[in-house]
C-alpha cells in the first residue's frame, strides 16, 4: 500500500441516476448509509426508488425498500409512470418491500424496549432477495409513532451501524428541518454522505436543486445542481465542474447559404462552434436557422431544433415558401423538432429538457430559436448561467450550436445577446435597413473567431428559391439597398448600355469610312493604271513612229542615191536655224 | 413458538360479554427485556384476567417473517388480538397501570 494516499478509500456504488454519478465521482459510498434530506415533495422517495430500481435492473444488485409512509401499492402505482415495474421486480425476487406502519393511537408504551423488530424485518427482507441496496423511507416516521426519543436515537445509531455491518448501500430519507438538515437530526447518525434536495418556487416557477452536503472520504461537486423529474426519472446536470478542455475541431461546415460561406473565409462555420444570430423581428432569423438545419441534414447529420416560438409544422410550411423542404428530413429522422413554450417550465427544466434530448438524439447540430424567449422564464443572469451551461455542454460534445436572439427595436443588440456574446464564436447580426420608404434586411458578421471573415454588410434576400445574399450597392459614395439599389443598378446598366452603343456606332462609322477610303484608293489606283497604260501606249507609238521615220529617211536616201544623205540634212537644218537668228 | 395457555373456564361461559383474551407477545430471543415483559404480563393476566386469557409468545429470531403481519417494530410488543380492536403495547410492561389502560382491562376487573 505504498501509494495509499491516492488509493480510493471508499468503493462507490453507482446509482444509475443520470448525472449523479458524475458529480459524486462514481456514486454513493458502497456499503454505507447515505442520507437524502429535503422538504415534502422534493423528490426524496423518487431518488431512493430510482437508486433501488436501477440497482436491480442495471447493476444486478437486488434491493429492499422499507417504506414508513406510502403503501407499497401507492408506490408501485406512482412509479409505473416512470417505467418502473415494481410489482414485476418484487415477483422476480429482485426487490423486497416492507411497509412499516406505526399508529400512535394503537400503541401504548410501557418501560424499556428496543427496535429489534425493525432490525429483524429488515434483515429478513435483505436475506429474502440477497439485497445489496436498502432504502428506508422515511425512517423519521418512527419519531411520530413512538415517543421515547432517547430509545429511538440509540436504536437509530445502532441501525446505521448494523446496516454498515451488513454491507448494504443504504439510502435513508429525512424531512428537512428548520435549524437542522432534518427534523430529527438524522444527519448526526449518517456521517458518510448527505445529499440535500431543494424544491423552490420563484415567481411561480419551480426549480429543483440538489446539493451534496457532505461526502466523507471523497471529493465531490459542492454546488447546487439543478435536477429534473420527468418520465424517465431523475436527471441531474453537472455544470460548473466543466472546464474549457473541450475538443476543438478544425472541420468547417456550411451555413447552408453559399454566399454566407464565402463571407466566412469561404468555408462556413467551425464544427462544434457556437453561432449566435441576433436581429429584430422579421429579419430572417428562423430562415437562417432552417438553412443551417437543412445543410446539416444534407450532410447526413442529425439536427435537433428547439422551437420556442413557432410550431414545427408552421416552420416547415414557412420554410417551404422559401424553397426549403424540411419535412423530408423530419421523415428521414435526421431533423427533430422539439417545441416548448418558455413559460411552461423553469429555466433549469428547460436546460435539462434540452440536454436530455441531446443525450437521446445525439445531434451534430443543435438549434434554439430563439433564446430570447427564455427570458420569460427567468432573469437575465439566470438565462446567462443556463446558456453558459448549455453551450459548455454542447461544446464538450462537439455539437454545433445555433442560437437566435430576438432583439429590441431600439437597441442594436438584445440583452441576451450581449450577456452571452463572450461565449459565442460566430455572431451574425441581421438588421433592418430602412431607406427610401422601404425596409430591407441586412446581414453582417459581428465576429467570427479563428477565421478571416468579411466585413461587408450584405443584403439578405428571401426568395422562393431560397436565401440569397447580395452585395449592397456601395458605388458613387452611397450605400443603397432594396429597390434603391435595384434602381441605381438599373440606371447604371442603362448608362452603360448607351455608352456601349455609342462606341459601337463609332466603330461602325469608322469601318464605313475605312471602306469608303479603300474604295477611293481603288478608284485612284485604277485611274492611275489607266494613265500608266496610256503612257506606255504613247511611248510605244512614238517608238514605232521613230522607227518608221528612220525607215523613211533611209528610203529617201536611197531614193536620192547620195552618200551623205542624213548628216547633211541635219547640218543644213542647223545652219538654217543659225541664219535666222 | 411457545404457547402458554391458562384457562379456568367456569366463569367465562356464564357471561356472554366475557370472552377469551388472545394476547401475543413478540420477543427476539431470551433477552432480559422479553423475560421481564413475559413475567409482568403473566402477573397482570393472573390478577385481572384469570382463566380467560391466552398468551402466545412469538420469537422473531425463529420466525422473522411473522413480524410483518402485526407490524412489529419494537421489541417486546404485546398485541391484543382479541377482543377487538387490536391494541399494542410496547416495552417491558413494567408499568402495570399503563398496561391495563393499554389493554383496556380496567373495566373488566371492576
Amino acid at each position: 500500500m505504498g501509494k495509499a494516499k491516492h488509493v480510493v478509500v471508499f468503493e462507490k456504488c453507482p446509482t444509475g441516476i443520470k448525472g449523479l454519478d458524475e458529480i459524486t465521482k462514481g456514486g454513493l459510498p458502497r456499503g454505507r448509509p447515505t442520507l437524502i434530506c429535503g422538504s415534502a415533495g422534493s423528490g426524496k422517495t423518487l431518488f431512493a426508488m430510482e437508486f433501488l430500481m436501477r440497482g436491480a435492473m442495471d447493476y444486478g444488485e437486488p434491493g429492499v425498500f422499507m417504506t414508513f409512509e406510502e403503501t407499497p401499492e401507492d408506490l408501485a402505482k406512482n412509479f409505473t409512470s416512470l417505467g418502473f415495474d415494481l410489482h414485476g421486480m418484487i415477483a422476480r425476487g429482485r426487490i423486497a418491500m416492507d411497509h412499516v406502519k406505526i399508529e400512535r393511537n394503537e400503541i401504548e408504551e410501557t418501560g424499556e424496549y428496543d427496535l429489534e423488530g425493525l432490525f429483524i424485518r429488515l434483515g429478513n427482507a435483505i436475506d429474502s432477495v440477497g439485497a445489496k441496496r436498502v432504502v428506508l423511507d422515511t425512517i423519521e416516521a418512527l419519531f411520530s409513532g413512538l415517543s421515547n426519543t432517547a430509545i429511538l436515537r440509540a436504536e437509530l445509531r445502532r441501525l446505521f451501524h448494523w446496516l454498515k455491518d451488513r454491507g448494504v448501500t443504504a439510502i435513508v430519507t429525512g424531512e428537512s428541518g428548520d435549524k437542522m438538515l432534518t427534523r430529527y437530526g438524522l444527519e448526526e447518525y449518517v456521517a458518510d454522505c448527505v445529499i440535500f434536495l431543494d424544491f423552490r418556487i420563484e415567481e411561480q416557477i419551480s426549480t429543483r436543486r440538489l446539493r451534496i452536503v457532505k461526502y466523507r472520504g471523497s471529493s465531490h461537486g459542492s454546488d447546487e445542481y439543478p435536477f429534473l423529474i420527468d418520465e424517465t426519472g431523475l436527471s441531474i446536470l453537472p455544470i460548473t465542474s466543466l472546464g474549457f478542455d473541450y475538443p476543438v475541431s478544425k472541420e468547417r461546415i456550411s451555413t447552408g447559404i453559399p454566399k454566407l460561406d464565402t463571407m466566412l473565409d469561404g468555408k462556413g462555420f467551425y464544427q462544434g462552434s457556437t453561432i449566435l444570430v441576433s436581429g429584430t423581428a422579421g429579419t430572417g432569423k428562423t430562415s437562417l436557422s432552417a438553412a443551417f438545419a437543412d445543410a446539416a441534414c444534407r450532410r447526413g447529420e442529425r439536427c435537433l431544433y428547439f422551437a420556442l416560438e413557432e410550431s414545427p409544422s408552421q416552420i416547415i410550411r414557412n420554410m417551404g415558401s422559401i424553397g426549403m423542404d424540411l419535412a423530408r428530413w423530419v421523415k428521414k429522422g435526421l431533423l427533430k423538432f422539439h417545441e416548448t413554450r418558455p413559460m411552461v417550465y423553469g429555466l433549469e427544466m428547460h436546460l435539462l429538457t434540452k440536454l436530455k434530448r441531446v443525450a437521446e438524439f445525439k445531434p451534430q447540430v443543435f438549434i434554439v430559436d430563439p433564446i430570447s424567449n427564455l427570458i420569460n422564464a427567468g432573469t437575465v443572469s439566470e438565462v446567462k448561467s443556463i446558456l453558459t451551461r448549455l453551450i459548455d455542454y454542447l461544446k464538450m460534445k462537439n455539437i454545433s450550436t445555433f442560437l437566435t436572439d430576438l432583439t429590441q427595436y431600439e437597441g442594436i443588440q438584445g440583452r441576451t445577446s450581449s450577456e452571452i456574446s463572450s461565449l459565442v464564436d460566430t455572431w451574425l447580426l441581421l438588421r433592418d435597413i430602412e431607406l427610401n420608404g422601404e425596409r430591407n434586411r441586412g446581414l453582417y458578421i459581428l465576429k467570427s473567431r479563428g477565421m478571416a471573415h468579411s466585413n461587408q454588410v450584405q443584403e439578405f434576400l428571401l426568395t422562393n428559391q431560397g436565401i440569397d445574399l447580395v452585395d449592397i450597392y456601395t458605388g458613387s459614395g452611397e450605400v443603397l439597398t432594396g429597390s434603391a439599389r435595384a434602381a441605381q443598378e438599373a440606371g447604371e446598366k442603362a448608362t452603360e448600355l448607351t455608352s456601349r452603343r455609342e462606341v459601337e456606332r463609332r466603330l461602325r462609322d469608322q469601318k464605313r469610312k475605312r471602306n469608303a477610303l479603300e474604295t477611293k484608293i481603288a478608284a485612284l489606283r485604277a485611274e492611275f493604271d489607266v494613265e500608266t497604260e496610256e503612257v506606255h501606249l504613247m511611248a510605244e507609238e512614238e517608238q514605232k513612229r521613230q522607227a518608221v521615220l528612220a525607215e523613211d529617211r533611209l528610203e529617201m536616201g536611197h531614193l536620192r542615191k547620195g552618200k551623205s544623205s542624213v548628216p547633211t540634212a541635219k547640218q543644213s537644218k542647223k545652219k538654217r536655224e543659225r541664219s535666222v537668228r | 413458538m411457545k404457547t402458554v395457555t391458562k384457562e379456568k373456564g367456569t366463569k367465562a361461559k356464564t357471561d356472554a360479554k366475557e370472552e377469551i383474551w388472545n394476547l401475543r407477545l413478540y420477543v427476539a430471543g431470551q433477552t432480559p427485556k422479553s423475560i421481564t415483559a413475559f413475567a409482568n404480563l403473566k402477573k397482570i393476566c393472573e390478577e385481572h384476567l384469570a382463566g380467560k386469557y391466552r398468551i402466545e409468545v412469538i420469537d422473531l429470531l425463529k420466525n422473522p417473517q411473522l413480524a410483518k403481519g402485526d407490524q412489529i417494530v419494537a421489541i417486546p410488543t404485546l398485541v391484543r388480538k382479541l377482543p377487538a380492536p387490536i391494541k399494542k403495547i410496547i416495552g417491558d410492561l413494567a408499568n402495570t397501570e399503563r398496561v391495563m389502560v393499554g389493554l383496556d382491562i380496567r373495566s373488566i376487573s371492576e
